[in-house]
């Protein structure tokens, strides 16, 4: 308990020192004139003196959790009260439904800004999906993720602005071109190991919107592309409030989809092909996998999902610039991959839904959202590397048609 | 002519530089249909850069590696890429063990068919009948293939909480999924105790006679080496200093100063 | 006319390029190490022009001036970059040196994140002005179409710091320490370094080199915003990838390449694009030489 006390004394003391010249001084360089704003002090300093204390406590906690599971747990890892949750039925089924029921009579309940916001929340789960097939499912670290996303609301603006293409022409059209996005810059950084692919990606991130800032010859530079129609259907007149519902259903579809479609691909050759590229690249290849190829296709599959709902972002806002396409952007879709879990769908979607609907419900916490992302994904990797929910390893069933004689 | 016809691989004055140093000095070695054959000599000595230039790890500075499959046309192999040699039929394991520690020891095996499958994208999402049955054989032939390695209680376990020799088994049967004419073993009894080496030795027995699989193994494990093997090729510094039967090898005199004399010494 | 153009833009690039390199060396330090891209490297920039801002505006307030403020600022900045450094790795990287690879680089990313919106919280969104910190070098007037004083300091500074640093890493019993460490972590341990003390020590180096570009940078731009490190950073960051990454000498000769390739790009093409033009280079020398100018080829060990 003494040793508790001095370390977080001692705690107290570096973080008021670290924080002084930022939380106590705020210089006013134009008028030169000094605030000195000493109540945050006493913040700080009872901030850093509970918190000290309960980092020491997780971090010791963690050491022994650790010794623990590598000896005795090494088979059956402890279940987390969410894992607990998905895995008996009697829970999850009704809770499913719940779950159902809110999400299909929410436009009857809520107003269309309210139903706009959690269309923004699902564009933002398909993302999460998508980014999760690269970085999640086959370990390449993408840093400029929002490019492919940039790429499919372009597509639609720039074809919907020159050509009049429609909605629902544009967006197989977005996803396509996203994924063909994923393989030309898969191509030049196929051999690049992790860490410059980072740099890389991130670069390509932001070139993206260097180039959509500047060519304004075509994407009319940052004043950016308005009037890009909302989904349509069969040529029939709605207003605002209807297409927004009309979209948000398409998009509860479209979430269903990527769903369905990702955790059948996950489940097969491919899928395999991509985790087993993550775990050791040199076995991988070893084991006849075709690198390249492997490779270009989780690209290729990531950026489509990106490019797909590029597309449905431009018809929401009906108007788009640059200026949604930053690395932030990226950084929230990577944020929703990690602390979902990495590789774990259910959990890419909750934390899809916390990250983007929790700042615009509270208000409050909009001004510390970055903040608070940015000290949630230090304390998630450090206490919780697996995320919210970890990936369960699919199971194959009994074996089928065993020759007897060789059993004993 | 007959023997040339049997010789699956062939390789011709290999030899690796890494800068100034010569890893593999002109390494010449075969092996026929049916056979053991093993690769030894003391650490350090290029065996294991030999099956990297093998198995398309490394490009070989000089010299050929000709693989000749079965009922194939021959071909020169050099510089090709890992996958297409697996592809070809050669496969192998590793001896500072590279199993894909987070999935299931049956999902490891899988990854060893996805060369002899070619399910696309659209086939996964639509699951085609083709798809389906291939997927199926895929997962019933990883269950015969770790129950021939006796794993298969372990097939639903992540490959990392295996035991040490479990894992060096789960590699053999990794490989073996690739349906390889000639398999390639590096170090395979490595860090096992006394008993699991020789249910290792029996199994790579089961192996060649089961499937006339022929097989090429760096092993320092001398009883396991003289028990199995048809042929022996000692290497050292980077050079070939013997080749023959164990009985031959056992009685060669440099054999002995460069690699059994310092085993005997431990 | 033509000729002056082109030494003006050479001298620029040498300019940004020496400050690329400054922060460079602290990325490539911490790499060589312990192979972790330090995302949060670029906000310890940030941080120490920050610090430099807030005393020198609180000691121009209380009548200080001239060359008092420079050094009590600079000093001041450097203390606490190296101390935010310091406890950036105790925080967020020291816990995962066991950990998979991506764990400490999204640890780092979400620390990048946090320090910047602390300071954007604590402090302000805006732009502020940041004081000229560096005299008009009176003799250079004539010449202050080619080479300013601003950046003439600048040159002279970085130069200065990257020969300590080669001095320090070469003969110091700290910076021998630090090249076994590069060389095998659990074998320096076994010979009795104290690892974790060397893994300090290089963040604060790192740091303190990260500060003096931050203060040098502040003075010649003339002013700064919480953002600035992002950008310095990631360009910082591709001048270490270009020399190759964990090599001193890379560093530099990286973030010198990438300045003039800027520079020029922005003099004879086009200002709009030379981030374009830096991330071109980047990755073409990438896909020719995928370790960088001066990294060794690693062959994987199998």
């Amino acid at each position: 308990m003494l040793s508790y006390l001095k370390s977080s004394l001692v705690a107290t003391v570096w973080f008021v020192f670290l924080s002084f010249p930022f939380m106590v001084v705020k210089v006013n360089t134009l008028k030169n004139s000094v605030e000195w704003r000493w109540l945050n002090l006493l913040w700080v300093a009872i901030g850093a003196f509970f918190l000290s204390a309960l980092w020491r406590w997780a971090m010791e906690r963690r050491h022994r959790g650790g010794a623990s599971g590598e000896s005795a747990h090494a088979d059956t890892p402890k279940l987390t009260l969410g894992e607990r949750i998905l895995n008996d039925r009697k829970i999850y089924r009704p809770l499913l439904a719940v779950l159902t029921a809110v999400i299909l009579l929410f436009p009857f309940v809520f107003d269309s800004y309210q139903v706009s916001i959690m269309l923004l929340a699902l564009i933002f789960v398909v993302l999460g999906l998508g980014l999760n097939i690269t970085v999640g499912l086959a370990g390449l670290l993408d840093l400029g993720y929002v490019a492919f996303f940039a790429v499919g609301a372009y597509s639609y603006g720039l074809l919907s602005f020159y050509y009049d293409v429609g909605f629902w022409t544009a967006l197989p059209i977005g996803g396509l071109v996203g994924a063909l996005f994923g393989i030309l810059l898969g191509f030049p950084i196929l051999r690049l190991r992790g860490d410059y692919l980072a740099i890389v990606t991130l670069g390509f991130g932001l070139i993206a919107k260097i180039v959509l800032e500047n060519w304004e010859e075509v994407t009319n530079g940052a004043k950016g592309i308005a009037n890009i129609g909302r989904p349509g259907l069969f040529g029939l007149q709605m207003d605002i409030a209807t297409t927004t519902i009309y979209t948000y259903y398409l998009m509860i579809v479209l979430v269903l989809f990527t769903i369905f479609v990702t955790n059948r691909i996950k489940d097969s050759r491919i899928g395999r092909a991509w985790m087993a590229l993550r775990e050791d690249e040199i076995a991988c290849v070893a084991m006849g996998v075709d690198m390249a190829r492997t490779k270009l296709s989780a690209y290729a599959f990531g950026a489509f999902w990106a490019g797909l709902v590029g597309v449905i972002f431009a018809a929401r806002n009906t108007y788009i610039n640059p200026n949604s396409f930053t690395f932030m952007e990226s950084a929230i879709v990577l944020s929703i991959v990690v602390l979902g879990g990495m590789g774990s769908i259910v959990g890419v979607i909750i934390a899809a839904l916390v990250l983007i609907l929790l700042p615009e419900y509270l208000r409050a916490f909009a001004d510390y959202r970055m903040l608070i992302f940015g000290a949630v994904m230090v304390l998630m990797m450090i206490f919780r590397p697996q995320g919210l929910i970890s990936n369960v390893r699919k199971t194959y069933g009994p074996r089928r048609s065993a020759p007897e004689v060789n059993r004993d | 002519m007959t023997d040339q016809a049997e010789k699956l691989l062939e390789v011709r004055e290999l030899t690796m530089d890494f800068g100034g140093l010569r890893a593999v000095d002109s390494i010449t070695l075969d092996v026929s249909k049916g056979e053991i054959v093993a690769l030894i000599g003391p650490n350090g000595a290029g065996k294991t850069t030999f099956f990297n230039c093998v198995t398309g790890i490394y490009t070989p500075t000089r010299g050929d590696i000709i693989l000749n499959p079965p009922g194939e046309k021959s071909r020169r192999i050099n510089g090709l890429k890992p996958n297409r040699v697996t592809t070809l039929g050669m496969a192998r394991t590793f001896q500072n063990i590279r199993l894909f520690q987070n999935m299931t020891v049956l999902e490891n095996v899988m990854i060893g068919r996805h060369c002899r499958t070619s399910t696309s994208i659209i086939g996964a999402v639509l699951r085609t009948a083709r798809s389906r049955a291939q997927e199926r054989e895929t997962i019933d032939r990883s269950y015969d293939l770790l129950d021939q390695v006796g794993l298969l209680p372990f097939a639903d376990a992540f490959a990392k909480n295996l035991s040490y020799g479990g894992q060096r088994r789960l590699e053999i049967a990794r490989a073996m999924a690739t349906e390889p004419f000639l398999l390639l073993l590096d170090e395979p009894a490595a860090g096992m105790n006394p008993q699991e080496t020789r249910e290792l030795d029996s199994l790579i027995m089961q192996i060649r006679n089961a499937g006339e699989i022929a097989i090429l193994l760096i092993e320092h494990d001398m009883k396991l080496v003289m028990n199995i093997s048809d042929r022996i090729y000692v290497m050292e510094y980077g050079k070939k200093i013997a080749h023959g039967t164990p009985q031959q090898i056992r009685a060669n005199p440099k054999v002995i100063e460069a690699y059994l004399g310092e085993e005997s010494d431990a | 006319m033509e000729y002056e153009n082109f030494l003006g833009y050479f001298v620029s690039g040498l300019t940004r390029g020496s400050i690329y390199a400054l922060i460079a060396l602290g990325y490539t330090m911490v790499y060589g190490i312990i192979q972790l891209i330090n995302f949060a490297h670029g906000e310890i920039y940030m941080i120490g022009a920050f610090v430099a801002l807030i005393v020198s505006g609180v000691l121009t307030i209380y009548g200080f001036s001239g060359v008092s403020i420079l050094v009590l600022a600079g000093l001041i900045a450097i203390i606490y970059a190296a101390a935010y450094g310091y406890t950036l790795e105790r925080i967020a990287y020291r816990p995962l040196r066991s950990a998979p690879r991506l764990s400490p680089l999204i640890s780092a990313i979400g620390m990048s994140l946090f320090l910047q919106n602390y300071v954007l919280l604590a402090q302000t969104p805006d732009f502020l002005r940041f004081p000229q910190l560096i005299p008009e070098i009176a003799l250079l007037q004539p010449y202050a179409h080619v080479v300013g004083s601003a950046e003439l300091v600048i040159l002279i500074t970085s130069a200065l710091s990257m020969i300590a640093l080669t001095l320090l890493i070469k003969y110091a019993k700290i910076g021998k320490a630090m090249r076994a460490t590069q060389q095998d972590m659990i074998m320096a341990r076994l010979v009795g370094i104290d690892v974790d003390r060397v893994i300090s020590v290089t963040f604060i180096i790192g740091s303190i080199l990260a500060a003096i570009g931050g203060i040098l940078v502040g003075s010649y731009i003339g002013q700064i915003n919480f953002y600035i490190g992002f950008m310095a950073g990631v360009k910082a960051f591709t001048a270490a990838v270009l020399g190759g990454i964990g090599n001193i000498p890379g560093a530099v000769l990286g973030g010198l390449v990438l300045g003039l390739a800027e520079s020029l790009a922005a003099g004879y093409i086009s200002s709009a694009y030379e981030d374009v033009f830096a991330f071109g280079v980047l990755v073409l020398i990438l896909i020719l030489r995928p370790s960088g100018l001066l990294g060794k080829a690693i062959k994987p060990k199998v």
